[in-house]
């Protein structure tokens, strides 16, 4: 393993510092408990927004703090969520009295210490409500496993909803967008390469040099076939097909397309990639209104990536359109 | 002879030491069919407990040991597992309440609250391939025990053996709770680390009895 790091228990700690030194315009970062919060937070009468989960992902969910996304991000040990100490300091400390939001992918150990920590939140009189996102296609939601995966689909429910918080929406509003957002996303992914959790020194699965691996989610964990290697344009085709039989569209709907690196993936191979994509949605009359090409929510060093489609309406574009100023995502201010 | 502060806390002591021990061997086994930090997280919460030990109040019974390894798990854990074992050993606290030494029946009483409280946080059965295949067959063997009237350190025993034999039966199952759910069929043929931490610290607890039995 060849990392830069020092102790690999302080990996967190001490990338979370950096992160506020580099950013101290837009965020401030508490250490005890850990959590990252918007630098003029709270912010009266505006609807809260907290997100949070295990470390790995960055930029995600620290990268969306700031004016028009996330008020705090809680960010856990590698690929660990938080506990919900941190999850309730931050959601007291960006609660300005209209409620506050807590965006949750859905992973078990995210899901259990979000809701722990909004009963105690609760038990100190601030309104908390969830959506946990589910747009990850590769699992299949039945009695038979924990749910779908709430994958890149959450990087655009925290843009958008977040600008619904930024316009004076009310806990109600921010919360029915949201959940619009999840309904109408739908993530794909694949590796070519594990990637290794610091502490843990090893990778986290292991693939033969002509292998990869499809239908992975952001951990590291192994995903639910092994295939050979591919052309790319072949590649982007196994994860558009399981995205568009899950949820069809008509011919002229619109949507944003989301093609995400997994961290160790270079921006010429997710252009490229976008490129297939693009020619896909088009032949079947789909289009394409907005888009997003890039490492926005990752797993380590891992090489891959996967795509998202939304189906966007208009206040969806309207809120996706608005002005946001966070480390990783800032247009329009 | 039953169980009293001195069991409690020694049990603390060595779930400590087992699950260090084990470290490697729970990330390992959670790198297999989940994301690997198992160990390390598991290890972080009952190095955590320790300090707080020598804090505990003069006349603190099983049940405050038992609270404070669970507000402890919850605060440092994180993950799936910080939850469902603060809730296990919280529900556990609860039904030990303010007695100062635990027998047979009422060991049996704490390992079916623990279970309990677990199956309500988490939603999982029998056969999911979680915690609870070690679990429930140690509730059953434990129960089946104090029924007979064996002592509380035989108690413990049988419920170790029982939740170590669940631990090795999920190793052919099926995933349908928690991150091994999404590999399907392709979860079979590796143990379940969540239930083999369960059946770690319930053999430190039958060792903790076994020496405080035999002091």
């Amino acid at each position: 393993m060849k990392k830069i790091i020092n102790d690999p228990k302080r990996v967190v700690d001490e990338s979370v510092a950096g992160f506020g030194l580099a950013h101290a315009d837009i965020v401030r970062v508490e250490f005890d408990p850990i959590h990252v919060v918007r630098a003029d937070a709270p912010i009266s009468g505006k609807v809260g927004i907290v997100s949070g989960g295990g470390s790995g992902h960055e930029p995600l969910h620290a990268g969306y703090v700031g004016f028009g996304m996330l008020d705090a991000a809680v960010p856990g040990a590698v690929f660990t969520s938080p506990t919900p100490d941190p999850i309730v300091a931050a959601t007291k400390a960006v609660d300005g009295g209209a409620g506050v939001l807590h965006i949750v992918k859905n992973y078990t150990g995210d899901v259990l210490n979000f809701e722990t920590a909004a009963d105690l939140a609760a038990a100190d009189g601030i309104e908390v409500r969830a959506v946990i996102t589910n747009d990850d296609v590769a699992v299949k939601d039945s009695l038979y496993t924990a749910g779908r995966r709430g994958v890149a689909g959450t990087v655009l429910v925290e843009k958008i909803a977040g600008a619904a918080a930024e316009r004076g929406d009310s806990l109600d509003a921010v919360v029915a967008v949201a959940e619009r957002v999840n309904a109408n996303a739908r993530s794909m992914g694949l590796a070519l390469t594990p990637c290794i959790v610091p502490h843990a020194g090893e990778p986290s699965f292991t693939l033969a040099e002509d292998e990869i691996e499809i239908g992975i989610g952001i951990h590291g964990e192994p995903g639910r076939e092994r295939v050979k290697l591919e052309p790319a344009d072949r590649l982007v085709d196994r994860l558009l097909e399981p995205i568009l039989d899950d949820l069809p569209y008509e011919r002229g709907e619109r949507a944003l397309l989301f093609v995400n690196g997994m961290g160790g993936t270079p921006q010429v191979e997710l252009y490229l990639a976008y490129r297939r994509a693009a020619e896909v949605l088009e032949e079947r009359g789909i289009q394409i209104t907005r888009s997003l090409v890039g490492n926005f929510i990752t797993a380590l060093e891992m090489q891959g990536m996967s795509i998202t489609l939304l189906k966007l309406d208009d206040e969806m574009v309207e809120l996706w359109d608005a002005p946001v100023q966070t480390a990783a995502l800032r247009w329009g201010r | 002879m039953g169980l009293d502060i001195t069991w409690a806390v020694d049990w603390v002591r060595r779930s400590a030491q087992v699950i260090s021990e084990h470290r490697v061997e729970l990330i390992t086994l959670d790198r297999e069919i989940g994301d690997g930090d198992h160990g390390e997280n598991m290890d972080r919460g009952f190095q955590a407990v320790l300090p707080k030990l020598d804090d505990l109040a003069a006349g603190s019974t099983p049940g405050d040991v038992l609270k404070l390894v669970a507000t402890t798990l919850i605060s440092t854990v994180g993950g799936a597992a910080g939850p469902l074992y603060g809730t296990a050993y919280l529900k556990a606290a609860a039904a030990a309440g303010s007695a100062v030494s635990l027998d047979g029946p009422a060991i049996a009483a704490i390992l079916t609250a623990a279970r309990d409280g677990v199956v309500a946080r988490g939603k999982a059965e029998t056969g999911d391939k979680t915690m609870i295949d070690a679990l429930t067959p140690a509730v059953d063997a434990a129960d089946a025990a104090a029924a007979a009237g064996v002592d509380a350190a035989g108690v413990f025993a049988a419920a170790a053996d029982a939740a170590e034999a669940g631990a090795l039966a999920t190793e052919p199952l099926v995933a349908r709770k928690g991150r091994a759910s999404y590999l399907g069929e392709r979860s079979a043929g590796h143990r379940d680390p969540g239930a083999e931490s369960s059946a770690l610290l319930l053999r430190a607890a039958a060792d903790a009895a076994a020496a405080s039995a035999g002091a």
